[in-house]
């Protein structure tokens, strides 16, 4: 026996993506041309296995590949700034074209492409940030801090603390002490 | 998803400050979704309808009718709903001592009002690439401090 079958792609694909989609619980939107718009973000676990299951019926979410890059560039930004235990003095240019295999050229401008900003900032940010962590820790003096963070001297640090954040280090300081002790008294 | 487009939301009374705002939001490169509201009272209750879709960045002026910047910023701050918002204080004072108080009441900007529509616009996009850090990069938000004064 033969049955002859005719089928919509179209409303069948949009039915598997609802089954789907329904198990994630957040409210959501097919708009139809391609594109889910869905409210609120999906933790990782569930998107992978929301990326999973569509698998299974030949169904793949697209990430632009340039996003999936730039995350790389700042995963190795960050692992250097924050997990040497003092910064190393090789150039950041050198060091991205080693640990990425790429040319520097190349990663600059996926990089500024994708986040508006350049290499160079989005490192002082977070040279800053570790800064900052440090001297609420107050482990550390600012010149021991400055020296681990490869600034050539806290006058140096001051000046590019001030410029990222307004302040000066020992501001930042004082602001941030004083808000632990209202936290705590309140 | 439109999640990449920055929910932004300023409270002021002064009509031609929100206008003068939103111009200066318009032309500026980076995708975001503006809400403006006239004082204190109509934020909060913006910012605890149930099923609102909560800003990433708001812009309080200091002086308002009903309900001021300080009265706001300490509700957002005792409210474990509002953490994750960013909240740049947009005021005409420049005292050092109002800049370290908002800062101490958990702001995470503070910016002086320009009389300038270029600064304004320079000032606007260095707060909003800087908060996209801390939104995308891993970045603290509790050691988040910015003095635009």
């Amino acid at each position: 026996m033969k049955l002859h079958i005719k089928y919509d792609i179209n409303y069948c694909c949009k039915i598997i993506l609802q089954e789907q989609l329904d198990k994630l619980k957040l409210p959501y939107t097919i708009t139809g041309l391609g594109e889910v718009e869905i409210k609120g973000k999906i933790p990782t676990s569930e998107y992978n296995v929301l990326e999973k299951s569509l698998k299974k019926y030949g169904i793949e979410i697209m990430v632009n590949p340039k996003n999936i890059f730039t995350q790389k560039i700042k995963d190795a930004i960050v692992e250097m700034v924050y997990l040497e235990e003092s910064l190393p003095t090789t150039k950041i240019s050198a060091y991205l074209s080693n640990k990425l295999d790429k040319s520097y050229c190349q990663i600059a401008n996926v990089f500024s492409e994708i986040t508006f900003t350049s290499i160079q900032n989005f490192t002082i940010l977070h040279r800053i940030e570790r800064a900052k962590q440090e001297i609420i820790e107050g482990k550390y003096s600012l010149t021991e801090i400055s020296w681990r963070l490869s600034f050539s001297s806290v006058a140096h640090l001051s000046n590019e603390f001030k410029k990222i954040t307004g302040l000066t280090p020992t501001a930042f300081q004082r602001i941030m002490k004083k808000r632990k002790e209202t936290e705590i008294a309140s | 998803m439109n999640d990449d487009a920055l929910r932004i939301i300023l409270a002021d009374d002064d009509y031609d400050d929100r206008l003068w705002f939103k111009d200066a939001i318009d032309e500026i490169k980076v995708k975001t979704i503006l809400t403006l509201v006239n004082d204190g009272v109509e934020l909060m209750d913006f910012l605890l309808k149930p099923e609102v879709h909560l800003p990433n960045l708001v812009f309080l002026d200091l002086n308002m009718p009903r309900k001021g910047g300080m009265e706001c910023l300490k509700e957002i701050r005792s409210n474990p709903k509002l953490k994750d918002l960013s909240i740049a204080i947009y005021s005409t004072s420049g005292l050092e001592r109002d800049i370290e108080e908002t800062f101490v009441k958990g702001a995470n900007i503070y910016i002086k009002k320009p009389s300038d529509f270029e600064e304004l616009k320079n000032i606007i996009a260095k707060v909003i690439n800087i908060n996209w850090h801390y939104h995308t990069s891993g970045l603290n938000k509790d050691n988040f401090l910015l003095n635009l004064y």
